[in-house]
């Protein structure tokens, strides 16, 4: 117990950075996380790759326009303007929106680090913004992550059942008089902003992985939405806890750590799912050994009620 | 013998039409799907959309409901403009472009319907889930309620998905091809629910791209093909004059009260017979 409370319990008492990063882990872990849901069930797993980098021009002109506070701003009007141009070159042009997103996202992560390279704002490490520095979360740090994340997490609770129809029908959505292009633009902006609360602690590369993995993970355990959501808070959560204090203690980088911790989760889900590997099997067996010819787990759902 | 001008006006003098179109023209990029259809529909009606491939049918639809803008034309939905009037009308796509492994069971999907009564922001009420539970009910799924999306066979989607329409409550339904590659039991409870919607008031229009079950099904036709060629009961418009003007000449030949027999028809098959 004593050795657990040294483990646990003294390093956010004695470090300051260590209080500041359980903070922003715990924020990003269920922003993320929340929505990986709605981009893995809605088959846009990469999207959160391709966000991000549009992200890295948008921290840079942020932050040499207004500072530490232009960031978020930033970044926000640079991913829904990357948005914008995506689905207008998707448009007019012969390709498919992957295309278009892969040729505008690229150049615009490019443009972002010709930027940094040039102008060299003095507050901006570019190894931290690409893997995070969570040793560095200062108190505008947190209140950045605090205020962006807590804002996608409300809209996303407020708005959950319009997310939810948007996400399984789009179809529908319009033909019932949702604004499905403005809601694309709002996910967008989530995104980024989820995006800019991770900055710190996992950085631009992996936060990728924070907004794929938990849902993923979730996706094999659950069969709604709203619990998807819920068990996929709680990888998010335990990923960050987690992989913040084996960071501290291992001393391994915050971001690996994390994210690792979120991987090693989406394994022992992959492998112990009902539906997973070893519940495959398990099934495959007892159907082997079964006479009856129909008694696959969808089978009483089939039958005419 | 009726007249064959395309002009769908039967009886409705104004007050009782649900759905009204107007001189609708539509198109994509390459090619005109729509040229001028007139189309009211009055409530209590199930009015059945038959024509051939690329005759504009599922556009028309589209147009009602805004997923196509209409060149020309107007569409007006309780007296109001469509666009106006959107939550009052409940659209069953062709099945459809869903991911059957998004994580939703039956009554979440159900649950949809319910998005024109109350937004994208707040909660269920009870009424809300009395109409879910209802709808359940009415398409046999209410012991289905809770079970994964992707468990379900071909003709319980299709239930599904007229449970929310039903949810919906909406005052014009339409439907298209909800007959497609469906078990006779599924199809017996679309028939017995548009009836059912029908007599309650709504106005049902169904695109149906075979020609079976029509007498029965409907109170109207309207045969297109681009262009309104007919509309008028079945008993008028399933002539062999005005299908050749559809489908061309000699395409499809009719034979006895339905141009062909449908195979759904043969209750004798099923052992649960009708309901």
């Amino acid at each position: 117990m004593i050795a657990l409370g040294g483990l646990l319990v003294e390093p956010v008492l004695q470090y300051g950075f260590m209080r500041a990063g359980l903070l922003a882990a715990v924020v990003v872990g269920l922003t993320c996380a929340v929505l990986s849901c709605l981009l893995v069930v809605r088959g846009q797993a990469l999207l959160g790759d391709a966000i991000s980098h549009a992200v890295l021009l948008g921290v840079v002109v942020g932050y040499l326009v207004g500072g530490e506070l232009g960031v978020l701003g930033g970044a926000l009007v640079v991913a829904v303007l990357t948005g914008a141009a995506i689905a207008y070159v998707t448009e007019h042009a012969p390709f498919r929106a992957d295309t278009s997103m892969g040729v505008l996202f690229t150049v615009t992560f490019a443009l972002g680090l010709a930027i940094m390279s040039v102008a060299q704002p003095r507050g901006i490490d570019l190894m931290h913004v690409l893997f995070g520095n969570v040793l560095g979360v200062s108190s505008a740090d947190l209140w950045l992550t605090a205020v962006s994340g807590g804002l996608v997490l409300l809209v996303v609770l407020v708005g959950f059942r319009a997310f939810s129809l948007w996400s399984f029908d789009p179809v529908l959505a319009r033909a019932m008089g949702m604004r499905t292009r403005a809601v694309e633009y709002l996910f967008t902006a989530m995104l980024s902003a989820a995006i800019v609360a991770a900055l710190q602690t996992v950085g631009l590369i992996l936060v990728v992985a924070m907004l794929v993995v938990p849902g993923a993970t979730a996706a094999m355990l659950t069969s709604r939405l709203s619990s998807m959501m819920a068990v996929a808070g709680v990888v998010g959560l335990v990923s960050g806890v987690t992989g913040l204090y084996g960071s501290f203690h291992l001393d391994v980088a915050s971001g690996p750590a994390i994210v690792l911790v979120a991987g090693a989760c989406f394994l022992l889900a992959f492998l112990l799912a009902p539906r997973g590997v070893i519940g495959g099997v398990l099934r495959a067996r007892a159907r082997s050994r079964s006479t009856t010819a129909d008694t696959g787990p969808s089978a009483s759902a089939r039958e005419e009620v | 013998m009726r007249s064959r001008r395309a002009e769908a006006t039967p009886a409705p003098d104004g007050a009782g039409v649900r759905l009204d179109v107007a001189g609708l023209h539509a198109g994509y990029r390459d090619r005109v799907a729509l040229e001028g259809v007139d189309l009211r529909v009055a409530a209590g009606e199930r009015v059945g959309v038959i024509g051939p491939n690329g005759a504009g049918k599922s556009t028309l639809l589209k147009c009602v409901v805004g997923l196509v803008r209409p060149t020309r034309g107007v569409v007006q939905v309780e007296g109001q403009p469509a666009a106006r009037r959107r939550g009052r009308v409940a659209y069953l796509p062709q099945r459809a472009q869903i991911d059957w492994d998004h994580p939703a069971q039956v009554r979440d999907v159900v649950a949809m319907g319910r998005y024109p009564h109350r937004g994208p922001v707040g909660r269920l009420r009870r009424e809300d889930h009395e109409a879910i539970a209802d709808a359940l009910e009415r398409v046999d799924l209410a012991g289905l309620a809770r079970v994964r999306i992707a468990e379900l066979s071909g003709g319980q989607q299709q239930r599904t998905f007229l449970a929310r329409a039903l949810a919906q409550q909406a005052s014009v339904l339409l439907l298209d091809e909800p007959y497609a590659g469906l078990d006779a039991a599924t199809a017996r409870v679309i028939d017995r629910e548009l009836a059912t919607v029908a007599l309650a008031g709504a106005a049902v229009v169904v695109v149906n791209h075979d020609l079976a079950g029509l007498h029965r099904r409907y109170d109207r036709l309207a045969v297109l093909s681009r262009r309104l060629i007919a509309a008028g009961p079945p008993g008028e418009v399933l002539r062999g004059d005005v299908l050749d003007d559809a489908y061309g000449r000699g395409a499809v030949v009719l034979a006895g009260p339905d141009a062909v027999p449908d195979p759904r028809d043969a209750r004798s098959g099923d052992p649960q017979g009708p309901p």
